[in-house]
């Protein structure tokens, strides 16, 4: 069973998990029109035979987004960190609604 | 190469089966060749086979890491169906089924074909219409189809659970006749022949670890056998694809994830056509083995590893027990899991990479095995012309930046939830 440690509720399996996939895939501006950047990042993914950072959500435990370091081949986790931490969710803006 | 016929095989009994040839040979590598195939499973042999057959291009070589049919090809449910909905698709897998109902002839081999119907069961009134929606479109394409009511459901396939009880009752479900199995490493062994006997060598444990480059063209192929020059390199490694294209420079809308399957022990004929459920992803068949051959979803997260976790054995077992009860006295005797070519809309790609001189066949997700004759001879002719047949044309790279996803399942760029 893949084991994820959640920093804030201790070695879990990874069945409590929400997999949210690539983490260094990042957003574009959202002012950006370019369309070939807003298609590389809806579409596009490095996809490694290797260390692969990726997002999970602990869905059944603290409910916060992680980010993991995992091995795609021997599926060993070598890092857990809370995505808040390290990542900001979205490189766009805030819009603010009037 | 000996003819395969009633009369071969009469002649070989009676002198103690000392005069069969080998089916095909094992080359060795040549320095240089028109076209390199990369992958010797199902889709690369029938590539290499196409080739020969319809375009008369025999300097080929195929190109292994580790034996023919080793890799995905040993690793799926062996399911052939048409029942595609989508323009893009519907076309391509129909012909791909045509390709298959004359194969055996085709390859003097017998790759087992049997057209036993696949029925995907529908759960509720709604999902009848969605079915009856399905039919139509196929038979508006000229593909069979078979909208069954419960009854005929229950007078097909008697072991499910008809019951008052069933977690998912059924409700009927839509048959596609033509529909069946077929046996994988026949298809493998039986395309590894005819290309080998029309001059194209196959050549096993030998891996790709990089490309040779002419000013920004791909020429051929670094492998651990040393170099291989070719006109035209053309991957067909699905599972692999996206590793495959990073040596070359490209990033490629798939992402790898692993898929288990399942066999229970033998047991009599209980079921004789192939069933999905309609509630939970699941399918089931009885092999001629006598096994129920089972299989359902992804694991969920990237994976290269060709090995699934527990979790999912679980819900597949789940899912099992609750459509066919009987299961829950069966043990199982084998499971596996391949790495899956998850694209973002759930097709394939068989096009020119955007780089000279590098072709591109993957991304089939979990559906690659009843392809195999169309995606080989679809490419051979990408591969031989410069361009695609109409049946792969929209199976290019670039259809996310055109807004021409051929999304069957309506997920959108989740490729886990394909």
């Amino acid at each position: 069973m893949l084991r994820i440690a959640c920093p804030h509720c201790g070695d879990r399996d990874y069945v409590e998990f929400l997999y949210g996939g690539d983490a260094e895939n990042a957003m574009p501006e959202l002012s950006d029109t370019d369309i070939d950047r807003w298609t590389e990042f809806v579409f596009f993914r490095n996809d490694p035979k290797g260390e692969h950072a990726e997002y999970w959500q602990h869905q059944h435990g603290c409910r916060q987004w992680l980010r993991v370091v995992r091995h795609t081949v021997t599926h060993q986790v070598i890092s857990v960190q809370p995505a808040s931490e390290v990542d900001t969710p979205a490189q766009g803006k805030r819009v603010e609604v009037a | 190469m000996t003819h395969y016929s009633a009369f071969s095989l009469f002649k070989e009994a009676l002198r103690g089966n000392k005069g069969w040839s080998r089916a095909w040979q094992d080359a060795e590598p040549k320095p240089a060749y028109d076209v390199v195939i990369i992958g010797g499973g199902g889709h690369g042999l029938a590539t290499a086979y196409y080739l020969a057959k319809e375009h008369g291009i025999t300097n080929v070589a195929v190109i292994e890491k580790g034996y023919i049919g080793g890799g995905n090809t040993g690793r799926n449910t062996t399911i052939v169906r048409s029942n595609y909905m989508i323009d893009g698709n519907t076309n391509f897998y129909e012909h791909s089924m045509k390709l298959w109902e004359d194969l055996s002839r085709d390859l003097n081999f017998n790759v087992m074909f049997s057209q036993r119907g696949q029925i995907n069961l529908a759960h509720s009134p709604a999902q009848m219409d969605s079915h009856a929606r399905r039919g139509n479109i196929m038979r508006m394409n000229g593909i069979e189809a078979h909208l069954m009511s419960r009854e005929e459901v229950m007078k097909r396939v008697p072991i499910l659970d008809y019951s008052e009880n069933a977690r998912f009752p059924i409700h009927g479900g839509l048959l596609q006749e033509r529909a069946g199995t077929a046996r994988h490493d026949a298809v493998a062994w039986g395309y590894a022949r005819g290309a080998s006997a029309r001059g194209i060598d196959i050549i096993q444990g030998c891996e790709v670890t990089g490309y040779l480059w002419d000013h920004g063209r791909i020429v051929g192929v670094e492998t651990t056998r040393g170099p291989i020059r070719a006109k035209k390199v053309a991957m067909a490694v699905a599972g692999h694809t996206s590793h495959m294209a990073k040596m070359a420079g490209l990033r490629l809308p798939i992402e790898t994830h692993v898929l288990q399957a399942f066999v229970t022990e033998a047991i009599k004929p209980v079921i004789d056509c192939v069933v999905s459920f309609g509630a939970v992803h699941f399918y089931i068949s009885q092999s001629d083995k006598g096994g129920l051959v089972l299989g359902g979803d992804l694991d969920g997260h990237n994976s290269y590893g060709q090995r699934g976790d527990m979790p999912i054995v679980e819900e597949n077992m789940a899912a099992a027990k609750a459509l066919v009860p009987l299961v829950s006295r069966l043990q199982l005797v084998r499971h596996w899991a391949g790495v899956m070519d998850m694209s973002m809309d759930g097709s394939p790609f068989i096009c020119k990479a955007p780089i000279e001189g590098l072709y591109i066949n993957g991304g089939w997700c979990y559906g690659g095995f009843k392809a195999t004759p169309a995606s080989g001879w679809c490419y051979a002719h990408t591969i031989a012309k410069d361009e695609p047949h109409a049946l792969n044309a929209r199976f290019r790279l670039d259809r996310f930046h055109r807004g021409q996803q051929i999304d069957e399942k309506g997920m959108g760029p989740t490729p886990w939830a394909h």
